[in-house]
């Protein structure tokens, strides 16, 4: 769960790292101000299977793409990479064709996510 | 579930009767300490609260045509929203700032950009509050350089700088040197103040932020006056006396859901503080005994589902702010959760405060609903607990040892859990969201002209500094970031060196690079 660009509002990227471990999953929570490049190489490093990438600054659509294509420059293409955060659903429609799985958008509920990662990824 | 299964609790899960009944509840009136009734005797009989709607996007050009806009519309106070580079203290040309430039308030790199800020608007007559933290005593150089501009005298200048660190480290987050440096910061716009600009308030101690980040009302309540323990504390520790500087302290609280429990927290904020300034630090001066604040309808209330329903929830919220005795209001906008305010939504969050100055009639009497039993007990009930954890952070050896320890943090991601846990749950309903969901009003259904922010500001931005760098006295800039520093280094009050640097045109990355270079920068330690 990363906290990319100059956006330093974490309710929701904590209050969702704590549903999914309650849920089950191992969760490594990066802290705020993360570049793309600190982002994927800490995926990298702890071999995670998903990214979450909360960011309700409006600078998605220059981070997002970004660290979707340094996955690709590090063949790491097989990690998922899901959003949340104000994101405007023409954007979100963008992301999705670049290859981000999900968007979450204000609202969404902790369960709907939950759901979402484990129904996409392998346990 | 069945009414008597039920548990019923405010929203910050504080147990309520099902009716209240008359008990010992003897308050002062209104204008008489502890001023729980409000701080005047004739509130807003004598002079409304200022409204201030909290506004910037984009560039300075576009953010100061809103300003006139606004103004023209019969707002009566500035309030001034920064981008995430400025708070962050980044010029806009900066890696950082890609992508970020104007998305979340107007870009100010430099007192060229404050100057377009304010083109027209004469600052000896205009109240101007800006909503600025870590880098906050730059900005204020460069607010009090453009007064200078317009030969105001700085005595004459009214306003309030947010500049309330410790916030951030428990809850906003946009921190950039380590604690004990950035209350240095702080201590010194408080000294400056004092001396020269009696009527601008140096410092706006903030619950709103740590409402937003997901508190109760009382944990909102407590942290924010034991923050103002701290800033007098420091300014005493300075050599300040206590009244010369205590009266220009401010205050910003949120006003969320739960209307009485509002009004109750704010009138508990004020009694706590009378005590607090009188019993704790001896001051005199009537003024330091008197909680003025600031309030800010709930941002996190509001619901991207039928964007329709937030205009009533902000009403009512604003509603509470004006029972709560507010000196000072902004309403948000409709579309909120997609995007900066509209200027058609901003428009009904104006006309919103209007309606209720001039057509509810809550404006005739002091404190209105004093002597309902539910609020008297809820005030009385929400000064006990905020005490206890003003002494617990007491105990703990102040607040910059409890954010160290991680208290109130933690305290603050487990309510935010359990909050959105209840609606997981659906034992708390949010309209539009768990429960009277609508197909057909969907945001695309209902269309909103939403404001759109892209990159060309930021473009334009870096091309301003650019030209900036190229035509200014470089020297004289390297001049005065040096002598920033060395007072940095120092003990030396660095307002007057900050007022050099950016008269010098000296960018805001420049200055805070200068003191980053000091001061170092603090990384935190999330807490879950």
């Amino acid at each position: 769960m990363a906290k990319p660009g100059l956006d330093g509002h974490d309710r929701g990227a904590k209050v969702i790292a704590r549903a999914l471990r309650d849920a089950g999953m191992e969760v490594i929570y990066t802290g705020l101000r993360q570049t793309p490049e600190m982002i994927v190489n800490a995926a990298l490093q702890e071999d995670v299977q998903v990214i979450g990438l909360s960011i309700l600054s409006g600078a998605h659509n220059a981070i997002v793409p970004r660290v979707l294509e340094l996955l690709r420059e590090k063949e790491m293409t097989d990690v998922m990479v899901i959003v949340g955060g104000i994101v405007p659903d023409e954007d979100a429609a963008a992301l999705k064709r670049l290859g981000v799985a999900a968007v979450f958008q204000p609202g969404a509920s902790l369960d709907a996510i939950v759901t979402f990662i484990k129904g996409a990824v392998p346990a | 579930m069945k009414t008597a299964d039920r548990e019923f609790t405010t929203i910050s899960g504080v147990p309520v009767e099902p009716v209240y009944a008359p008990g010992d509840f003897q308050n002062p009136a209104p204008g008489e300490f502890p001023y729980t009734r409000g701080i005047h005797r004739d509130m807003y009989r004598g002079k409304l609260w200022t409204m201030r709607q909290f506004s910037g996007f984009a560039t300075p050009e576009e953010t100061n045509l809103r300003y006139h806009y606004l103004l023209a519309q019969g707002q009566t106070g500035l309030s001034v929203a920064f981008d995430l580079p400025t708070l962050m203290g980044y010029d806009a040309d900066h890696a950082l700032s890609e992508g970020e430039v104007g998305k979340c308030g107007a870009p100010i790199s430099s007192l060229e950009d404050m100057e377009i800020l304010f083109r027209g608007i004469p600052l000896g007559d205009v109240s101007v509050s800006m909503t600025i933290n870590s880098p906050a005593s730059v900005l204020w150089a460069m607010y009090l350089a453009v007064a200078e501009q317009q030969n105001v005298p700085w005595a004459r200048l009214s306003g309030t700088l947010q500049n309330d660190i410790l916030k951030e480290y428990i809850a906003q987050k946009e921190y950039i040197y380590p604690p004990r440096a950035s209350m240095r910061l702080v201590t010194d716009t408080i000294e400056f103040g004092a001396l020269h600009t009696p009527k601008f308030n140096p410092v706006s101690i903030s619950g709103y932020h740590i409402r937003e980040a997901g508190s109760t009302a009382v944990q909102e309540l407590a942290f924010t006056l034991r923050d103002g323990i701290e800033y007098v504390d420091w300014a005493l520790e300075r050599g300040l006396a206590i009244d010369d500087f205590a009266p220009r302290l401010s205050f910003f609280f949120n006003a969320h859901s739960d209307f009485f429990e509002e009004i109750a927290k704010y009138r508990a904020a004020r009694k706590i503080w009378a005590h607090v300034m009188r019993e704790r630090y001896g001051a005199q001066s009537e003024r330091s005994l008197k909680l003025r604040f600031h309030a800010q309808t709930a941002g996190c209330s509001l619901t991207w589902q039928q964007p329709y329903n937030n205009v009533v929830r902000t009403a009512l919220q604003a509603m509470a702010a004006v029972l709560g005795g507010a000196q000072s209001l902004h309403t948000n906008s409709l579309d909120e959760a997609y995007a900066l305010p509209g200027e058609h939504a901003v428009t009904i969050a104006l006309r919103t405060q209007q309606v209720l100055a001039y057509e509810s009639g809550v404006t005739n009497v002091a404190d209105p609903l004093g002597g309902s039993y539910f609020l008297e007990k809820l005030t009385l009930d929400s000064e006990s607990a905020a005490n206890d954890y003003i002494r617990r952070i007491d105990e703990m050896g102040g607040m910059i040892a409890a954010i160290e320890a991680g208290f109130p943090q933690t305290e603050i991601a487990s309510a935010s859990y359990r909050y959105q846990r209840e609606i997981e749950s659906g034992a708390r309903t949010i309209v539009g969201v768990n429960r009277f969901q609508s197909a057909v009003f969907q945001s695309d259904a209902e269309p909103i002209e939403l404001l759109h922010v892209d990159e060309a500001g930021g473009r334009r931005q870096t091309a301003k500094l650019a030209a900036l760098r190229a035509r200014r006295d470089n020297g004289n800039v390297q001049k005065t970031l040096d002598a920033l520093r060395r007072a940095a280094e120092g003990t030396q009050n660095t307002m007057p060196l900050l007022l050099d640097a950016v008269r010098a045109y000296a960018t805001l990355g420049e200055i805070c690079d200068a003191l980053r270079g000091v001061f170092g920068t603090y990384r935190e330690t999330p807490h879950i």
